[in-house]
């Protein structure tokens, strides 16, 4: 029977493994539809700008409320999951809590998870409350209408039933283990600061009850942790994983350093070069790339599809965003969600059609995200200062601000009178150059 | 005006065999603008008065290319840094000073790229460099106990992590700075930036200039400092819209230290 038992757990858990790394490689294969681009230059700022940013959280507590409850979150979830190594041996092996003969060292582990555990549960009530009840703004507005709203709540209700199996899984073991006389395999170990509180609800069950109880708890809760992990891949929820290689691979550029198209680069200088000769036909390796900036997910960078990924949707950027505070479309996070969705979008298409993607008339620009959302963009750059994971929402902006420019010509009429002037007299204004320095006379 | 200002450009001073500690790239809205023409003089006075040896471009200045990049027109921006980059490696210039955050980040972070490196500038830091070295004492003067208020122009603060030079030659002036409730990393646009200057903002319910103009009135400021001449038009813009320019002045920091000596 017992064999069973851990016969089925390993079948369980290959599942939940196997299906995640399916999943784990579908994002992969997106991510790698964006262009190449080299963040890999500077490893030691790279490693510290992940310890201090993602590690350290040092950004989540510019908001100090949810900054501190998201550590706890946060703290909770990596401390806990020590516990899960236990738990796997103990079903593949039909062990019974097999790190106990640590003794003390385990008293505390248990204890202190159990004590993460509660204090888990208190921070995502109050997240819970934050979005359901007090309802932040960031948390109603129109971009999370529909499946992200849900999303973010169906990861809070998990992570409640998760805590508490847990707690309720170690107060049925508790119980058990006090049976006078010893019961079944259940030796004393552990120490139980939360669900010894909970142990009496069990007294008057007969103690084959409570073993069953106890047994369900425990495969509810590795099966929940098992959908919860594959659930990620379908929610907002993945910054888990992807926060960390986001901040690895974020740009450490001072942020007003947007990037030079090499590809104009060449262009222009062939332009002034007095000794190019303008009819020779351009080498093939130089020729001009087929598109300036972007109109859909693979004109833009690899960094900046696993952004989309990696975004949690808090709204941070959002709700700092000036355009966005004085009633304008854009909204930040709608621009990394539409990202995302239309990436998911297109590896659908590549999945259906045997690895190639077929056009299919859609495009991340008008479909997902509109020029006039676009054109009401500062470059403020309040939303990448913002993002507690260094998404820059606004180097998509910017590209795709240059799609429309420099492949459409479709700006705004005063932008193109403004691009003229500059083009005519050397500045934003019709203004001779000749007359520049006449203020000093004036 | 009968005012002497001396200012001698790169070409006079290559014809002298010269070469000026510092070029002042004055910009588009510092050669141009009406207003932001005041604080280019202002920080003219400031350099003759320490005795910097300075020069500018005058006719050969040329749009750094910022608001095209930031309209998305790399094309037009590519070909004014290259233009400005052959005209400045011509005239071998080493460090540069500015009064325009936005010509301060292009030409710090989007030249170098291109084959322009310099030592930039913007022209709070340099004034502070001037002040630590003793070639420039601030008194307070008319400023002299007044609420300031600083409004942090996006391409200084986030985009260079400039924040402290405007705000310790404001508390030279012996003024009280006070501190809107969105500062520093988190201070809130003034609605120019991103080429929004040239063209109408997009419907909304509300002038990004309006908002950030309540933020600083919260403060009941007597005066709005602003290191940005684009910033400056907005700010002042905003308090025209809430009636307030006959209590509440939008000076640049060059302004006030200008205006506090009488210069």
């Amino acid at each position: 029977m017992s064999y069973l038992d851990n016969l089925l757990f390993a079948i369980v858990l290959s599942i939940g493994f196997g299906y995640f790394f399916m999943n784990v490689k579908k994002i992969i294969r997106n991510i790698n539809l964006g262009i190449a681009v080299n963040r890999n230059d500077n490893p030691r700022a790279q490693w510290k700008n992940m310890a201090k940013i993602a590690l350290g959280q040092s950004k989540m507590v510019k908001r100090p409320v949810a900054g501190l409850l998201h550590i706890i979150v946060y703290v909770g979830f990596v401390i806990i999951n020590i516990e899960l190594l236990e738990i796997i041996i103990d079903g593949l092996f039909g062990t019974h809590r097999v790190f106990a003969f640590l003794g003390t060292t385990y008293n505390v582990l248990i204890a202190s998870f159990e004590i993460l555990a509660v204090l888990v549960l208190v921070a995502v009530i109050i997240f819970l409350m934050r979005r359901n009840v007090i309802k932040l703004k960031r948390f109603i507005s129109s971009d999370l209408k529909g499946w992200p709203k849900s999303d973010a709540n169906y990861i809070l209700y998990f992570e409640i039933v998760l805590m508490s199996l847990f707690l309720l899984m170690n107060a049925s073991d508790l119980h058990l283990q006090n049976v006078s006389g010893g019961f079944s395999h259940f030796i004393k170990a552990g120490s139980f600061p939360v669900s010894q509180f909970i142990a009496p609800v069990f007294n008057g069950m007969s103690n084959e009850l409570v073993l069953i109880l106890n047994e369900g708890f425990w495969w509810l809760h590795i099966v929940g942790i098992l959908i919860f992990m594959n659930y990620l891949y379908f929610s907002k929820h993945l910054h888990i994983l992807l926060a960390f290689p986001n901040t690895f691979y974020a740009n450490l550029n001072p942020l007003g350093q947007f990037d030079n198209l090499a590809s104009v680069t060449a262009e222009v200088k062939l332009m002034m070069d007095p000794n190019a000769d303008p009819f020779a036909a351009a080498p093939i390796e130089n020729a001009t790339p087929s598109k300036f900036g972007a109109s859909d997910i693979q004109d833009l960078n690899w960094v900046q599809l696993l952004n989309a990924y990696t975004c949690t949707e808090c709204g941070r950027c959002t709700s700092s965003c000036p355009a966005n505070l004085t009633g304008k479309k854009l909204s930040p996070r709608k621009i990394m969600m539409g990202t995302r969705d239309r990436m998911e979008e297109v590896g659908r298409n590549i999945d259906k059609n045997k690895g190639v993607f077929v056009p299919d008339n859609i495009s991340l620009l008008n479909n997902y995200i509109t020029a006039e959302e676009l054109w009401a963009c500062t470059s403020c750059n309040a939303c990448v200062e913002e993002c507690p994971v260094n998404i820059s929402p606004l180097s998509i902006i910017m590209d795709m601000r240059r799609y429309l420019v420099m492949e459409q010509s479709a700006a705004p009429m005063p932008i193109n009178a403004m691009m003229t002037n500059i083009e005519n007299n050397g500045a934003p204004w019709q203004y001779n150059q000749q007359d520049r320095l006449n203020w000093k006379n004036e | 005006m009968s005012e002497i200002l001396i200012v001698p450009t790169m070409a006079e001073m290559l014809a002298q065999g010269k070469q000026p500690e510092v070029l002042f790239w004055v910009g588009c809205a510092g050669s141009f603008d009406d207003r932001a023409k005041k604080i280019t003089k202002a920080f003219v006075r400031i350099l003759n008065r320490s005795n910097v040896s300075f020069a500018v471009l005058g006719t050969e200045e040329s749009c750094t290319g910022d608001p095209a990049k930031r309209a998305g027109n790399e094309f037009l921006f590519q070909m004014q840094a290259l233009m400005n980059i052959e005209v400045l490696n011509a005239y071998e210039a080493k460090k540069i000073v500015t009064a325009c955050p936005h010509c301060f980040n292009t030409l710090k972070n989007e030249y170098p790229q291109l084959g322009g490196s310099y030592e930039v500038i913007h022209h709070t830091e340099f004034l502070k460099s001037l002040l630590d070295d003793g070639r420039l004492t601030i008194e307070g003067g008319q400023f002299k106990g007044k609420k300031i208020t600083f409004h942090d122009p996006c391409y200084l603060g986030r985009a260079n992590n400039v924040y402290e030079a405007p705000r310790d030659l404001i508390l030279k002036l012996d003024a009280e700075l006070v501190e809107m409730k969105r500062s520093k990393a988190n201070g809130l646009c003034c609605g120019a930036g991103g080429a929004q200057m040239f063209k109408d903002a997009e419907p909304g319910n509300k002038e990004v200039n309006i908002e950030r103009t309540e933020d600083a009135l919260a403060t009941k400021p007597d005066i709005i400092a602003a290191g940005c001449p684009f910033c400056n038009t907005m700010m002042t813009d905003g308090i025209k819209n809430k009636e307030k320019e006959g209590e509440v002045k939008v000076l640049d920091i060059a302004e006030l230290i200008a205006n506090a000596q009488d210069l």
